[in-house]
């Protein structure tokens, strides 16, 4: 792919990963974020959440399903979109919803395990966004990042779970 | 997926709290003046028009009524779909009229009753009563109806009659949630049954409900008429009622059937008593920022006595 395919290309990521928010703040701007603002935030941010971490999963059956190789380019972007509306949907959760009540937010990841597998995910997801650039690659050498990275489909699997 | 709402009702359009609790006072005025035998005669008005009745304040509490804006655009009725906006943006073509109510099962005088009787049945009260949805969430609404035993007191149950079962309308046409399809997974069994011990049917606090907010109920929230029983996790309260009928043994319920570990027969508001996946101890009152912790019963205490010599968590 050229060089100007790929700009393009991320550009239009770049516009669509943003595009919920840009709805949830039109939204919130007009006081139309429902009669239950605090659920409807958790549950957008966590729906694109998902959505967008299975966007990155997908890149590479479509790379062996369609022999396609231009996600690729997409992939740390959409990896680290997912990152932060995980980070969104959990800042909600602990200032919104339960206003730093950590004894009780403690209770419900230990009780609870889809709020444990939720946790699971944002804690992996972490070292993951760390080590994203081209300079951790280097650092690390590849196969030891490519083998951190992996961490990925447990991501997926606890997230699935989690909305569930 | 969140679908935007097709018309978006700008702030300005929803009813301030003073003005409704004027028009209120107003309407209160009204029955006064013409009597309320003089208004019970008239046909029964459409949804949206006013119903006039008397406030009971007997049952006052200090919290404040949620808006009306909320109270009908934020439901749950799987009959309209999951969705909470599902039942404001479907339910404009729903028709509560002409309605029929079958009561039946084990009475001495079993009757179909017609919209109309039911309104001239017993005095038209106001009751400000809390809601609370088993999700975690909680309104306050002033409901306007009589008391379940004066309908049930009409049909003359027999001795057998232990337990109080309710149906709501089985209507595909109507409810699209009902039609079979693809993507209708709201996972329960229609029509939708709920049920009470007769003894909690026949409590006080347990209102036939025919409007709210000084209006003929709206379609979203089980018009023309559905059952409020406070105490309880609000899908205990049947809407769009068509039946009710009295058994000896224990209703199935919607709720129960679909997942018998998180949604009992009693289903009593109870905040030491956790759902499956979340906590029951505190909960976020619509139009509030800071969670509030649930009161026992929901905070009427006076149903306690219902339930003496019973472990509340084994018959959650």
């Amino acid at each position: 792919m050229t060089r100007r395919g790929r700009v393009a290309l991320k550009v239009v990521a770049w516009a669509a990963c943003l595009a919920p928010l840009g709805w949830v703040g039109y939204r919130a701007w007009g006081g139309d974020l429902t009669a239950n603002p605090i659920s409807f935030l958790t549950n957008t941010f966590g729906d694109w959440t998902l959505r967008i971490l299975l966007a990155s999963l997908a890149v590479t059956p479509l790379r062996i399903l369609f022999r396609w190789s231009w996600p690729i380019a997409l992939r740390r972007l959409l990896g680290l979109f997912a990152f932060f509306y995980a980070t969104l949907h959990f800042s909600v959760w602990l200032v919104l919803d339960h206003f730093f009540a950590w004894r009780q937010m403690g209770a419900d990841i230990v009780k609870r395990p889809y709020i444990t597998v939720g946790m699971a995910a944002l804690v992996l997801m972490i070292p993951l966004a760390a080590t994203s650039t081209a300079a951790a690659i280097r650092r690390m050498g590849g196969a030891r990042w490519q083998w951190l990275h992996r961490v990925v489909y447990v991501i997926g699997v606890c997230a699935v779970l989690h909305y569930l | 997926m969140l679908i935007r709402r097709g018309g978006a009702i700008k702030s300005g359009e929803i009813t301030g709290r003073e003005v409704y609790l004027s028009r209120r006072e107003l309407m209160v005025g009204a029955v006064a003046l013409a009597l309320a035998p003089a208004v019970a005669a008239a046909a029964p008005p459409a949804a949206g028009q006013p119903l006039a009745a008397a406030r009971n304040k007997a049952y006052d509490i200090p919290d404040t009524p949620t808006k009306f804006q909320d109270a009908t655009t934020y439901n749950n009725f799987y009959e309209f779909g999951v969705n909470k906006e599902d039942p404001s943006n479907l339910a404009g073509s729903f028709k509560p009229r002409p309605w029929k109510l079958q009561v039946d099962g084990l009475v001495q005088k079993p009757k179909t009753f017609d919209l109309d009787d039911v309104l001239k049945m017993a005095p038209l009260e106001e009751r400000v009563y809390r809601m609370r949805c088993v999700e975690g969430w909680s309104m306050v609404i002033p409901w306007i109806g009589f008391p379940l035993s004066v309908l049930l007191k009409r049909v003359d149950p027999t001795g057998a009659a232990k337990y109080v079962e309710f149906s709501t309308l089985v209507d595909p046409e109507q409810f699209p949630g009902q039609r079979k399809g693809l993507f209708n997974f709201g996972g329960l069994d229609w029509p939708y049954t709920e049920g009470l011990r007769l003894d909690e049917a026949l409590h006080p606090l347990t209102l036939l409900t025919v409007g709210m907010y000084g209006q003929v109920l709206p379609n979203p929230n089980g018009a023309p008429i559905r059952v409020v029983v406070p105490w309880k996790y609000g899908f205990k309260s049947a809407k769009s009622i068509v039946r009710v009928r009295l058994t000896a043994d224990e209703p199935k319920t919607a709720w129960n059937k679909a997942a018998p570990q998180e949604y009992g027969f009693y289903s009593n508001v109870n905040p030491k008593v956790d759902h499956p996946r979340w906590s029951q101890a505190t909960e976020r009152r619509i139009g509030e920022f800071r969670r509030r912790e649930t009161l026992m019963f929901n905070g009427y205490d006076q149903v306690a006595s219902l339930y003496t010599g019973m472990d509340l968590k084994k018959l959650y």
